[in-house]
C-alpha cells in the first residue's frame, strides 16, 4: 500500500489518462451504487477451474462484504490486467510480474501466506520418463512450454535463466508455446507434448497432493529461490473503504472456520498485507530481461 | 450317405428345411458381409471427412497463432473419454502438420511429439509421401490405405493459402474388428432364425412325413396277411398321399376279393383230388385183377397139369401181392416187403403186360441187361414203378408201334427207360404229368405217375420225362447203395 516513490517516470498526458480513467471509474461507482456487485478478476495463479469452491468462497466473501460479487475469468493474465486497469473489475489476483509492471496504478490489497510465508518459487519441469533433461542446456531443439508471457513463474523466470546460462531462447527451443494456464504446463509435459515446461510451483505442489495423476508423470527439474506470492490488488479507481473491507476481510479469513476451511482448500495459511517490495526480485529479474 | 438314404421322411424332411436355412443364411452372409465392409469403409471415410473439416475449420487460428495447446486440445477433444467401441470408428491418432510439414500438435503427443518429420511417426511412415505431396493434390482426396492405416490428409487452408496439414489416422484393426462383430453378429441372427425355424419345419416336416409313414405302416402289414380296412388309419385327402391311399385300400379290396376266390378254387379242387385218388386206386388194383383174371381164365380154358397150376397160382399170388403192395403205398408209410428185386421181376412184369400188348397189336422190345443176382431194391415198389410205365406207355402207343424198355446198371444206379412212339406230350403239360390227377386219358386214372413218382422219391432216385415227336420216353434212375438209413 502507500504510493510508491518511483512516480518520476511518469509523463504528463499519461498522467492525465489516469485522472480520467479514475474519474470513470468514480462515476461508475457512484453510479452503480451499493447492489452493483464487485468484481473480482481471477487468473491461474492458482487452481481457478475449481467451481465448486470458487462458489462457496463467493458466497463468503458476500457475506462478509455484504455485498454481491462476481467473480471474472478470461483466458490470459492480460485480459484481466487490462480490465483491472481500464477499472472495469475492481479486485484481481494477479501474478507479481504484471502486478510489479503496473505497480504504480494497482493497490496492493493483499498477499497470501503460503507454508509459513508469502513467498513461492518457480519450477522447471520435465516428463518423468525423460531422464537426461536435467538443465536448461539439454533442452536444445526440444519443445518448451510457458505458462502465460504475463506470469512470472511461467515465463519471466525461466527467460532469466536462460539469459543467465547465456542461452536465447528464440533458437534454443525447437518450438515453445504458450497454455496460459499452468495446470495446462504440466498437462502438456505430462502428455509430453512438450518436452519441459515452466510452472508456478505452489500450483504443482497442490495439484500433486489433490491430483497426483498428472503430476505423477513430471518432474521437476529446478526450483527458484522464492519471490513475492501472487497478491490480490485492486484498480486506483477503486473507492479506498471498499478495498479496505476486501483486506480486511480476506486478511480475517483465517479466524474463522469457514475462511479457514476456504483457506484448506486453497492450501494457504491466511491472506496479509504486504508492501510492494515483496516483488522487487521479480522486478529486477523483468529489468534484466527486457 | 446310404444312413441318410435310410433316415426316415419324420428326420429327413426337417433336416432338409434346416439344410436349406442353413445354406440361405450362408449366402445371404456372404452376400452381405462385403457389402457392409464397403459401407463401413465408406462411412469411415464419411466420418473422416466430416471429422477433419470441422477441426481444420478450427485449426485456422492456432495456427496463425502458433498456438501449439489451442490446437492440442482442439486434436484431443474428440478422442478424450471415449469407450474403446467408439474407439474404433475414431482415429487412432490426429496430427497437425505446419507448413515446414513438421509436427505442430497431435491427439496423441507421446507416440507424434511436436516438431516430428511425417517419417519419423509410427505407423505413419505409409503416409508420409501423401502428406508431403499434400500441396500438389487436388482439394478432394482419397483415403490413402497403407498395411495397416488409413489415413485422411486434408489441408488447413485460410484466404487460399495452405497454412498446414491434418491428418487422420484411422486403424485398419479397428474396421477388421468392426467387420468381424458383423459376420458374428450375421452367424448369431442366423442361429437365432434357425432356433425359430427349427421347432417349426420340425412341426411341418412331422406332418408332412406322418401319412406317408401310415401309408408305409400299413402296407407292410400286407406281407402278413391283409389288414382289415378299420385296422388302418390313413389320412384322407386329396393330394398324392390321399390319392395312394385310396387306390392302396382299393388294392387291398381287390387282393380280399382274390383271396376269397382262391379259397373256394382250393376246396373245390380238393373235393376233385379225392374223387380221383378213389379212381386211381381202383385202377391200381384193377391192373392185378386183370392180370389175374386172365391167368384163371387161360387155366380154366386148357386146363393144366401140375406145373401149370403152380404157374397160374403163383401168378396169382404175385397180383395179389401187388394189390396188397399198392394198398400199402397209398398209405402214405411205404412197407415195402423185404424181397429184393430180380432179373425174375423183370420178366414177371413182360408176361403180366404181353397180354394187354398182344391185344393192342403193340411189340415191345425188351432189353434188360441186369446180372442174375438179387438187387438192393424192394422188388414191390420197383415192379410196380415200371408196370405203371410199361401200362402208360401201352395207352400211348398206337397199334403197330414198338414200346422200348431197357434196365442195366450204370454206376451205381440201376436205370430203366420205358420208351413209346406215341404222340408228343404238349411242353406245358410235362410239368405236371406227375400230379395226382394231370391225366386226361379217356379212360382216365391220372394217379398211376403220382404213384410212381412218390415210390421213386422214397427210393431216393429220380424220375424224369421227355416227350418229341418221335415219341415219349420215361427214365428212372435208383441208387442201388439204398438201404434204411
Amino acid at each position: 500500500m502507500g504510493e510508491p516513490a518511483t512516480e518520476t517516470g511518469f509523463s504528463l498526458r499519461r498522467r492525465r489518462t489516469l485522472q480520467a480513467l479514475g474519474c470513470l471509474g468514480a462515476l461508475g461507482w457512484a453510479r452503480a451504487g451499493a447492489d452493483e456487485p464487485i468484481r473480482f478478476g481471477l487468473t491461474p495463479v492458482f487452481l481457478d477451474d475449481q467451481v465448486g469452491f470458487l462458489g462457496r468462497w463467493r458466497w463468503y466473501l458476500e457475506g462478509r462484504l455484504e455485498r454481491p460479487l462476481q467473480f471474472v475469468q478470461r483466458r490470459s493474465y492480460d485480459e484481466i490486467l487490462q480490465l483491472l486497469l481500464e477499472g472495469r473489475i475492481d479486485f484481481s489476483w494477479l501474478c507479481g510480474y504484471p502486478y510489479w509492471r503496473h505497480r504504480h496504478r494497482l493497490a496492493l490489497v493483499s498477499v497470501p501466506v503460503y507454508e509459513g510465508a508469502p513467498l513461492y518459487r518457480a519450477y522447471l519441469i520435465r516428463h518423468a520418463e525423460d531422464p537426461h533433461l536435467q538443465d536448461l542446456n539439454r533442452l536444445r531443439g526440444r519443445t518448451f512450454a510457458y505458462s502465460d508471457p504475463d506470469s512470472n513463474s511461467g515465463y519471466l523466470y525461466v527467460r532469466h535463466r536462460l539469459q543467465q546460462q547465456g542461452l536465447d531462447p528464440a533458437t534454443l527451443f525447437g518450438r515453445s508455446f504458450f497454455t496460459l494456464a499452468h495446470r495446462r504446463v504440466i498437462e502438456a509435459v505430462a502428455v509430453r507434448l512438450a518436452d519441459a515446461g515452466a510452472v508456478d510451483g505452489y500450483v504443482w505442489d497442490v495439484l500433486s497432493r489433490r491430483a497426483p495423476g498428472i503430476t505423477d508423470d513430471t518432474r521437476v527439474i529446478e526450483r527458484s529461490d522464492p519471490f513475492g506470492f501472487p497478491p490480490v490488488v485492486a484498480s486506483r479507481h477503486l473507492a479506498p473503504t471498499l478495498s479496505e473491507s476486501m483486506q480486511r476481510v480476506l486478511n480475517g479469513m483465517h479466524r474463522d472456520t469457514d475462511g479457514r476451511a476456504l483457506l484448506a482448500e486453497l492450501a494457504l495459511d491466511r491472506f496479509e498485507t504486504a508492501a510492494p517490495d515483496l516483488y522487487e526480485d521479480i522486478g529486477r529479474m523483468a529489468d534484466g530481461v527486457a | 450317405m446310404l444312413l441318410l438314404r435310410d433316415l426316415s421322411l419324420r428326420y429327413k424332411i426337417p433336416l432338409r428345411a434346416v439344410v436349406l436355412v442353413l445354406i440361405t443364411a450362408t449366402l445371404l452372409t456372404a452376400v452381405q458381409v462385403p457389402r457392409e465392409r464397403d459401407e463401413l469403409q465408406h462411412d469411415l471415410e464419411e466420418n473422416a471427412r466430416l471429422l477433419g473439416i470441422t477441426l481444420t475449420q478450427n485449426l485456422v487460428v492456432p495456427l496463425i497463432q502458433d498456438d501449439v495447446w489451442r490446437a492440442f486440445e482442439l486434436l484431443r477433444s474428440p478422442l478424450s473419454g471415449v469407450d474403446e467401441r467408439a474407439a474404433e470408428r475414431l482415429p487412432f491418432a490426429l496430427v497437425l502438420f505446419d507448413r515446414d510439414l513438421r509436427v505442430m500438435a497431435s491427439s496423441d503427443p507421446a507416440r507424434y511429439p511436436v516438431n516430428a518429420e511425417p517419417e519419423a511417426l509410427p505407423r505413419f511412415r505409409g503416409i508420409a509421401p501423401w502428406v508431403r505431396a499434400s500441396p500438389t493434390l487436388p482439394g478432394a482426396r482419397p483415403l490413402v490405405v497403407d498395411e495397416n492405416t488409413l489415413a485422411l490428409v486434408l489441408p488447413v487452408v485460410a484466404d487460399g493459402v495452405t497454412l498446414g496439414h491434418l491428418v487422420l489416422g484411422y486403424s485398419r484393426d479397428g474396421m477388421r474388428a468392426r467387420a468381424a462383430r458383423l459376420v458374428q453378429q450375421s452367424v448369431i441372427y442366423t442361429l437365432a432364425l434357425l432356433a425359430l425355424i427349427l421347432p417349426l419345419t420340425w412341426y411341418w416336416g412331422q406332418r408332412t412325413a406322418r401319412p406317408l409313414i401310415k401309408l408305409a405302416d400299413g402296407m407292410a402289414q400286407v406281407g402278413a396277411g391283409l389288414p382289415e380296412d378299420a385296422a388302418l388309419d390313413l389320412e384322407e385327402s386329396g393330394d398324392e398321399i390321399g390319392r395312394a391311399g385310396v387306390a392302396f385300400r382299393r388294392m387291398l379290396y381287390e387282393l380280399r376279393q382274390k383271396e376269397a376266390l382262391e379259397q373256394e378254387v382250393m376246396v373245390n379242387e380238393r373235393l376233385a383230388a379225392v374223387g380221383r385218388l378213389a379212381a386211381g386206386v381202383a385202377h391200381e388194383i384193377n391192373n392185378p385183377l386183370g392180370g389175374m383174371l386172365n391167368a384163371v381164365d387161360t387155366f380154366k380154358r386148357y386146363g393144366g397139369d401140375a406145373e401149370q397150376t403152380a404157374r397160374t397160382l403163383s401168378l396169382i399170388e404175385r397180383g395179389l401181392l401187388q394189390i396188397r403192395d399198392t394198398v400199402s403205398a397209398l398209405l402214405v408209410e411205404a412197407r415195402p416187403s423185404g424181397k429184393p428185386l430180380s432179373l425174375q421181376d423183370f420178366e414177371d412184369l413182360h408176361t403180366l403186360v404181353s397180354a394187354d400188348a398182344h391185344r393192342q397189336r403193340v411189340n415191345f422190345d425188351w432189353h434188360v441187361a441186369l446180372p442174375d443176382v438179387p438187387l438192393p431194391l424192394p422188388a414191390t415198389l420197383v415192379r410196380q414203378v415200371v408196370l405203371n410205365l410199361l401200362l402208360n406207355a401201352l395207352q400211348s402207343t398206337p397199334p403197330g408201334e414198338i414200346i422200348t424198355v431197357c434196365a442195366h446198371i450204370t454206376g451205381e444206379y440201376l436205370s430203366i427207360q420205358v420208351i413209346n412212339a406215341g404222340p408228343l406230350i404238349p411242353p406245358e403239360r410235362l410239368g405236371h404229368l406227375f400230379e395226382p390227377f394231370a391225366g386226361d386219358h379217356p379212360r382216365g386214372h391220372g394217379l398211376g405217375l403220382w404213384v410212381s413218382y412218390q415210390i421213386v422219391q422214397q427210393l431216393r432216385g429220380q424220375i424224369a420225362v421227355d416227350s418229341d415227336e418221335s415219341g415219349t420216353g420215361f427214365t428212372v434212375r435208383l441208387p442201388l447203395c439204398h438201404e434204411e438209413d
